[in-house]
């Protein structure tokens, strides 16, 4: 249990910024995602919290004490890898009492036949030895306490990994994307346990990966970083309703969020063919970027698909169809605005539940939306609030 | 084998087992199968010569035509000779003393310093390392004459020490070793070093168990080439109950005669123990030197 907090952590290796000056606290008892593109400076940033790596400048405080120049041990933080990590000739067991081993033991007592000598360290033996079952059984991994990892797949690994890390009762749990090795389905099941262990544990979990549905399905926040800069920090929830920037609309959200350049003048926007009023947000004419999500664009005319009821003043803009993913229960329909044959439109659609034969989608067709679901992005892909689209005078231009 | 047993032993059984192992042999395995044979007798032929002569008395070993059986057997006397008024186990046993001396501090300097080139950052890594690779290429005839009169001045000549000396910090070990050390996953060192782990109990309870197959193969590179060794003792050493097995031979050589059934016998008992370790030490030697690294 502890407060995490990063101050203005810069890291460069040979010439190239990985983390460009990183604020970020993680309150205590929080699940907390580093999101982004490989690349992105979040693994880099784990490192530094764990001590594996030294920051170039910066402070980390760990409940408020500066741990910026403590070795990984000294900081009492435990850390799961991607490819696991386990010491590979030491049984499960040996390898979930490491961690206590090296804390409670003196140095001479963990040599090869230091057993032998230490008679009166047992107590603290058969304590590890218990604390391991325990948190063994907790995983439900106390049967393969004897067995080498050769011996385990991959979804046992991952929880001895997980066991290990848990059992020194850390202050600050860090995960470089511990379930990337795992398949699908498998990934899924890890993932609730995941949230159930911090649920249950109260540890400050970090918890870097690329894969945006882990970090909105885990965490509490998330962290989202790019070019190593931290472009946003929100629940998952207000990441993808509310995101800051053009960036994190783009990073969050699959399919991609569909983006139109667009011209405001006199108070008239235009894009994709079609022109709203505008009003509110900075003033003048300029150039902006409108988003909308995939699904909040609703097809007319398909057979099979459910059209869900749209609120408030509403456009149109009309595709040419040019592929369809067909996910099971729901379709995505790749396309392009058929006046503007140069902007690619993506749409997810809800399958009917009450068509029977497969869906279809005519060449051409109109998808309709809701004005409120429009985001505006200035030029500079930073969000423009406070602006209010309305249905212009010359209606809807089509 | 098979086509013998089936000429004395003409039973059904055999004989189908035959035809199947003849339906195999293709002209191309029929020639593969010789040209392994005869690299084999070249390989073998030196040792069968070596254990042939010491069975023999001096006047046979020149003997135009060679058997490799003896005429006249005088295997007894010459093994009696060596075994039993030559010292033999004194002679064999500075060789073990030097070769196990040599090879334990060979280890003890190489590990470590193999770990830090392999897997720790710091500053002139790269330079170490270079210089590490380029010691491999000085022999020991270079740095002999400045060693023998630094043993001279301290007055070492004929120790156990000054026979061990030149040998105990082995670069090529520490290249090996580096070689090794670098596929040992970088994940499971960050993880040790999480869990608390210092860098020597790195070394110790991760590395080293991992690298048994290198260290093996080194260990028996070593043990071989310092066994083998007559160069460095022949300086170094002056006294009878210093010598060891391989300089042992040199006694037999004089000016006017040379018993060479005893000679031979002589190296016979030499080579045995290299043999034995190399038995014992194959299947790891033959791991080390052919795979590296560990599989998470």
């Amino acid at each position: 249990m502890a407060r995490l907090e990063l101050k203005d952590i810069r890291k460069s290796f040979g010439g190239t910024d990985v983390l460009r000056g990183i604020d970020l606290d993680v309150e205590d008892g929080e699940f907390m995602s580093l999101v982004g593109a490989s690349g992105c400076g979040k693994s880099t940033l784990l490192r530094i919290i764990s001590g594996l790596e030294n920051a170039d400048s910066g402070q980390i405080l760990l409940d408020g004490r500066p741990v910026g120049d403590d070795p990984p041990s000294g900081r009492n933080v435990a850390m799961v890898f991607q490819d696991y990590a386990l010491y590979p000739h030491m049984s499960v067991a040996q390898n979930m009492a490491m961690p206590l081993v090296m804390a409670r033991l003196p140095i001479y007592a963990r040599l090869p036949g230091g057993r032998l000598f230490t008679p009166h360290l047992r107590g603290s033996r058969a304590d590890i030895a218990l604390q391991v079952e325990k948190v063994a059984g907790q995983l439900r991994i106390d049967h393969l306490l004897s067995r080498r990892p050769a011996q385990l797949s991959g979804g046992q690994r991952q929880r001895v990994a997980l066991g290990r890390a848990l059992v020194r009762n850390p202050s600050l749990f860090l995960m470089d994307e511990p379930l990337s090795n795992l398949d699908a389905k498998l990934r899924v099941e890890v993932r609730k346990e995941i949230v159930e262990l911090h649920r249950k544990s109260d540890l400050t979990f970090v918890y870097v990966t690329h894969d945006q549905t882990e970090a909105m399905t885990m965490s509490d926040r998330v962290a989202l970083l790019r070019h190593g800069r931290l472009l946003q920090v929100a629940m998952p929830g207000s990441l993808y309703f509310d995101p800051a920037t053009i960036d994190v609309a783009r990073f969050i959200g699959s399919p991609e969020i569909n983006l139109f350049p667009a011209r405001r003048k006199d108070g008239t926007l235009s894009f994709a063919g079609v022109r709203l009023s505008l009003s509110g947000g900075p003033m003048g004419d300029s150039d902006l970027m409108v988003a909308i999500r995939p699904e909040a664009l609703v097809v007319k005319g398909a057979a099979g698909v459910a059209s869900s009821p749209l609120e408030g003043p509403q456009f149109s803009i009309g595709v040419t169809r040019e592929a369809i993913e067909d996910l099971g229960a729901e379709i995505v329909i790749h396309g392009r605005i058929a006046r503007m044959p140069d902007i690619a439109l993506r749409i997810r659609a809800q399958k009917s539940l009450h068509h029977a034969g497969p869906v279809a989608v005519p060449a051409q067709f109109d998808v309709r939306a809701s004005l409120s679901s429009l985001l505006f992005f200035g030029a500079d892909g930073q969000r423009i609030n406070g602006v209010t689209a309305g249905v212009a005078q010359k209606a809807l231009a089509r | 084998m098979s086509l013998i047993q089936t000429a004395s032993a003409p039973m059904a059984p055999l004989m189908t087992r035959a035809a199947q192992a003849l339906k195999g042999l293709t002209p191309g395995k029929v020639l593969t199968f010789l040209v392994l044979l005869g690299g084999a007798w070249v390989v073998i032929f030196p040792y069968v010569w070596m254990i042939s002569s010491s069975l023999k008395p001096t006047d046979e070993v020149y003997d135009a035509d060679f058997t490799i059986w003896p005429k006249t057997f005088a295997g007894v006397q010459n093994y009696l000779d060596v075994l039993i008024e030559q010292p033999y186990p004194t002679f064999l046993l500075n060789s073990l003393i030097v070769c196990a001396g040599v090879l334990a501090v060979q280890l003890v300097t190489a590990i470590p310093a193999a770990y830090a080139l392999a897997k720790l950052k710091f500053r002139g890594a790269t330079i170490l390392l270079g210089t590490v690779i380029a010691c491999i290429t000085i022999p020991i005839n270079v740095t002999s004459i400045p060693l023998y009169l630094g043993l001279v001045r301290a007055g070492l000549l004929d120790t156990y020490f000054s026979m061990m000396f030149p040998f105990l910090v082995s670069v090529f070990a520490i290249f090996l070793f580096r070689q090794f050390f670098k596929s040992y996953p970088e994940s499971i060192i960050e993880a040790a070093r999480v869990d608390g782990f210092s860098e020597i109990e790195i070394v110790l309870r991760l590395i080293v168990p991992a690298a048994v197959p290198a260290v093996a193969a080194f260990s028996v590179f070593s043990f071989v080439a310092h066994w083998n060794d007559l160069y460095w003792p022949l300086i170094v050493v002056q006294s009878q109950d210093k010598m060891t097995a391989s300089l042992s031979m040199m006694q037999y050589r004089s000016e006017f005669d040379i018993n060479y059934g005893r000679t031979f016998a002589a190296a016979t008992v030499v080579t045995i123990p290299m043999l034995i370790v190399f038995f014992f030490a194959r299947r790891a030697f033959v791991r080390g030197i052919t795979m590296s690294g560990v599989k998470g």
